[in-house]
Parts: structure tokens; sequence; C-alpha cells
């Protein structure tokens, strides 16, 4: 029999660097972030050089006039008093839709017998296109907070509880087994496994979820309210003012990206032992 | 002495759909406490029906099981059960996992720095020092495996139920894991019964192998493996009494297959 020994050891990031293929992507990141940006400078420059030339700017306004725009809507606080009031429906609506979806998540990923009995209703209300129960809740709850957060909690309420059922099933039942023996009660294993495990999902699932709450927000917004971004949305349209619109859709855009940005980060956070 | 588990003439029946399925036919078997007592028998011949039992998770069919004399009702919390997969919950570390089973029934009571000192302890037993904030994600399958171990032994049961608990890792890995836990059991007093479909497993961790027949199961094999203790599982496969043990087991195990497959 031989031993082999390695004669040349080397620490492994030293052979990484030396690698051309590090190289090779670095530059393939640099140019896609090149190319990112030359795609924006000229599309943004075809709109502004194009806007009055090739076709009215009564229907597509321009950036220049968007900027502006948005500078003046800032400036006088309708900006910041919409933002902040889509905020809060989208907030206590997500909250609400979170708590009611693991609530009913739980309950039936626990009773099989209540499960099957509720699922065809689930499907039904899964089925019907949300936004048709806009007009039943405003006869319900007026046109005021209260309508808005029922209706972006409808929405969160489905993504969530389909995470939270899915973590209740996951769980393996030779795990309930072992814990059993260890002495554990019924409650013991809802807290030490079925909720953690499903809250588990829910965390992973919160980029998927999360989005709802805004789009809830505004689609609700649109529909009756004097305030937030999806009533401006409206406004603006019903008065022609695309520029309006349109700097009210860039800052939808970016409540959005960041709406996205922070739930990565809370999910990373939050799952930080994956 | 009174045996620790005694099955008494057990019988157990399943429905598969409406099929009736005869798991375990007429079952006697003494277990005796501080053996470590292997079951190998074909896969659907009631050895894991029979762990289930001993755990309490399953009530028999016909006939009795005691454990150390008293019937079982309800689970058995003097025991531990090592199943094939390691089911370590992945948003805990190490640490928290092997805590587990102090966080709940009995074990609750236990004052904080006995929990402490003795979380430490299985974990230095198993080998995992240094590895207590890392999450189950983070380890290799023989790692985790351990993890599963130290996380039966923290309670202290005085049986451990171990079904197929290396049947899903590589030969090498396995033969690492059987050497520990042999170095663990020996001379810690604990009863062990250990299902596995692997005969030379079997011979080489038992004081005691039982083999079973196919559907329904019945023992058709006893042999008291009287091989030096401590063993090393690397080398003892070599040993000429080995060969007979596994020659005259075979046997019992290769006639039953034989008989299974002509069935089917």
């Amino acid at each position: 029999m031989t031993i082999v020994t390695d004669p040349h050891p080397i620490g492994a990031d030293q052979a990484l660097d030396a690698d051309p293929a590090i190289a090779l992507r670095r530059r393939e990141n640099r140019l896609v972030l090149i190319l990112q940006i030359l795609f924006a400078v000229v599309s943004l420059g075809l709109w502004e050089w194009g806007s009055g030339r090739w076709f009215s700017g009564f229907w597509v306004s321009s950036p220049s006039e968007i900027v502006t725009t948005l500078w003046t809507m800032t400036a006088d606080g309708r900006m910041v008093s919409a933002v902040s009031a889509t905020v809060g429906v989208a907030l206590a609506g997500f909250a609400s839709g979170t708590v009611l979806g693991m609530g009913l998540g739980i309950l039936l990923g626990l009773n099989p017998v209540v499960a099957r009995v509720l699922d065809p209703y689930l499907v039904g209300l899964y089925s019907l296109p949300r936004v048709a129960l806009v007009p039943l809740f405003v006869l319900w709850l007026g046109i005021g907070f209260e309508m808005k957060v029922a209706f972006t909690a409808l929405l969160v309420f489905f993504p969530i509880f389909m995470n939270t059922l899915s973590g209740i099933r996951s769980v393996d039942a030779d795990l309930i087994d072992v814990i059993k023996v260890m002495g554990a009660s019924r409650w013991n294993a809802v807290a030490k496994v079925f909720v953690p495990s499903a809250l588990s999902w829910v965390f992973a699932g919160l980029r998927i979820s999360a989005p709802f709450a805004l789009i809830g927000a505004v689609v609700a917004e649109m529909f009756s309210s004097n305030r937030g971004l999806g009533y401006l949305i409206s406004l603006s349209a019903s008065q022609f003012d695309t520029a309006g619109l349109f700097a009210t859709l860039v800052v939808t855009t970016m409540l959005g990206l960041l709406l996205d940005a922070s739930v990565v980060l809370i999910g990373r956070r939050l799952l930080h032992w994956q | 002495m009174i045996p620790i588990v005694e099955f008494d003439d057990v019988s157990k029946v399943f429905f598969k759909g409406t099929v009736p399925i005869q798991a375990l036919g007429r079952l006697n078997l003494s277990v005796r406490e501080g053996e470590l007592l292997a079951v190998v028998g074909p896969s659907g011949c009631g050895k894991s029906t029979l762990l289930n039992m001993t755990a309490g998770l399953m009530k028999p069919g016909t006939g009795a099981i005691r454990y150390k004399g008293q019937a079982i009702s309800g689970a058995n919390t003097q025991v531990a059960y090592v199943t094939q997969k390691d089911n370590l919950l992945p948003w805990r570390s190490v640490e928290q996992n092997i805590r587990l089973p102090l966080e709940m029934g009995p074990h609750k009571r236990l004052s904080e720095a006995e929990k402490r000192e003795r979380v430490a302890r299985y974990i230095a037993m198993v080998g995992l020092k240094g590895f207590e904030k890392h999450y189950p994600k983070e380890l290799s399958g023989g790692m985790r495996k351990r993890a599963q171990l130290a996380r039966s032994l923290v309670y202290e049961p005085d049986t451990l139920l171990m079904d197929e608990p290396f049947g899903a890792l590589d030969a090498q890995l396995k033969l690492m894991l059987q050497a520990e836990l042999l170095k663990t059991w020996e001379g810690s007093g604990k009863t062990l019964i250990f299902v596995t479909h692997d005969l030379t497993e079997a011979i080489s961790l038992a004081d005691r192998v039982i083999v079973m027949s196919g559907r329904p199961g019945r023992i058709i094999a006893i042999a008291d493996i009287r091989l030096p203790r401590p063993r090393d599982v690397f080398h003892i496969r070599f040993q000429p009494e080995f060969g007979d043990y596994f020659e005259e087991l075979w046997a019992a195990l290769k006639q039953d297959l034989a008989s299974g497959e002509a069935a089917t």
C-alpha cells in the first residue's frame, strides 16, 4: 500500500484566486451592470426626445416633466401623505391577514376533519377574483380605513394560509412519535414543533405574500378613497394628468422595491439557520 | 428477574384500505434488562410494529405487552425512539435540539443548571463539542446522527429503541457509527433493541439476535451471540465464530425469504 501526501499544500482561497474563471465572472458582472445602466439611459432619452416629436406629450408626458411633478407633489406634502396612508393600510392589512392565515392554517393543519369540511369553501373563495368582493366590503365597512385593511387582509390571507398548512403538514409523523416518547403533550408538540415549522414556511414564503399587502392597499384605494397612492393614481388619470400619474407610479414602484428589499433582509435574519 | 419488555402471545392486524394484513402472529418474547437485542427480518415483517408497541405508540391486537412487569398505557416515556431519519428541528441549533426533551414532560422540572450540564455532557459524549451552535443544515449526515443519539440519551431513558438507525448511511459511516454506538452503550447498563435488515450489523452489535419471518411476523430463530466485549466492529466479522453465527441465522432468514418470494 502507498500513502500519498500532497507535496505542495496550498490554501483553498489561493487556488481560487488564481483560477481564470473568477476573473471571467467578475468581467461578466461588470458588463451586465453597464448594460443595465445603458438600457435606462437610452430608453429615458428616447422617451424625453420623442415626447412631443413622435408622440403627443399629453398622453405619455416626459421624464423631465415627471421629475418636476414628482418634486412639486413631494414639496407640497401630497406624496408623503399618500405614501403614509398606503403604507398604513398595507401594514395593518398584512398583520391581520397573517394572523388570520396562520390561525386558520394551524387549526386546519391540526384537524384534518375540519380541513376536509372547509376545503370546498376555501377553494371557492380562492377561485373568486377577490377584487369582486370590494363592493361588498364597501357596503359592510364603508370607504374608510377598515374596508381597505379588510381587502388587503383577504389578499394576504391565502398565501400565508397555504404556507402555514404546508408547514404543519411537512412535520414528519415519526418526529411526533419520537417526542411523544420523550413525554411531550399535545400542546408541547404544537408549541415546539408544529407552530415553529409553520412559521418557518411563512417566513420562507414572505417574498410571495408580502407584495399582496401593497397590491391590496393600492387597489382598495383606487376603488374608493380620498387618500393614498391608489387614490392619487385614479385622480391623476381622471384629470388627464399623465405626469402626476407617472410620478405616482414611480413612487409606488419604489415602495414595492423597498418592501421587497426589507422582506429579503428580514427573511435572512429570521431564516438564518437555512 | 423480571424481563424489561415482555411480549405475551401478541398479534396485530392492520388494514391496508379494506384488506386486513396480519403484521404479527402470536409473538412471545422476553427482552432481558441491559441486553442489546437485534431484530432482523424481511421488510414488512412487523419489526417496527414491535418497537411501536414497546414505545406505547401502538396497542397490541390480542395478547399483552408489559414493560418492567407493568402493562403499557399511552406513550412509554421510559424509552427513547431513534428512527432512520434524524428528524432534527432545522430551526434549532445542535444544542437546542439536544435540549428539546428537557423542555417537556417530566424533564421540564429539572433545574436549569442540571439541564445545561446534561446537554453539555451528551454533546461531549457523541463527539459534537465545538458544534453546539451549528444548525442541522451545516452538519454532515454522521454528525446529525450523533446529535440525534444525544437527543435520545439526554433524558436518560432505560431503554433505547432503534429502528434501522444507520439504514440510510454509506458503508464506512455506518461502521464508524456502529463503533461509537457500542462505545456509548457498553457499560451503560441500558437495554437496547435494535431493528435492522442487515444481519452482519445485527451480529456485530448484539448480545442476542432474533430472526423474524415475513407476514405474519413470527420469531423463527434466536441466537445468543457469545462474542467477547468490548467489541471491535471493524474486525469482529473476521472471527471464525462470527461466520458460524452468520451461517446459522442466514439459513433461517434465507428459508423465509425464499418462501416469501414464492408467495408473491
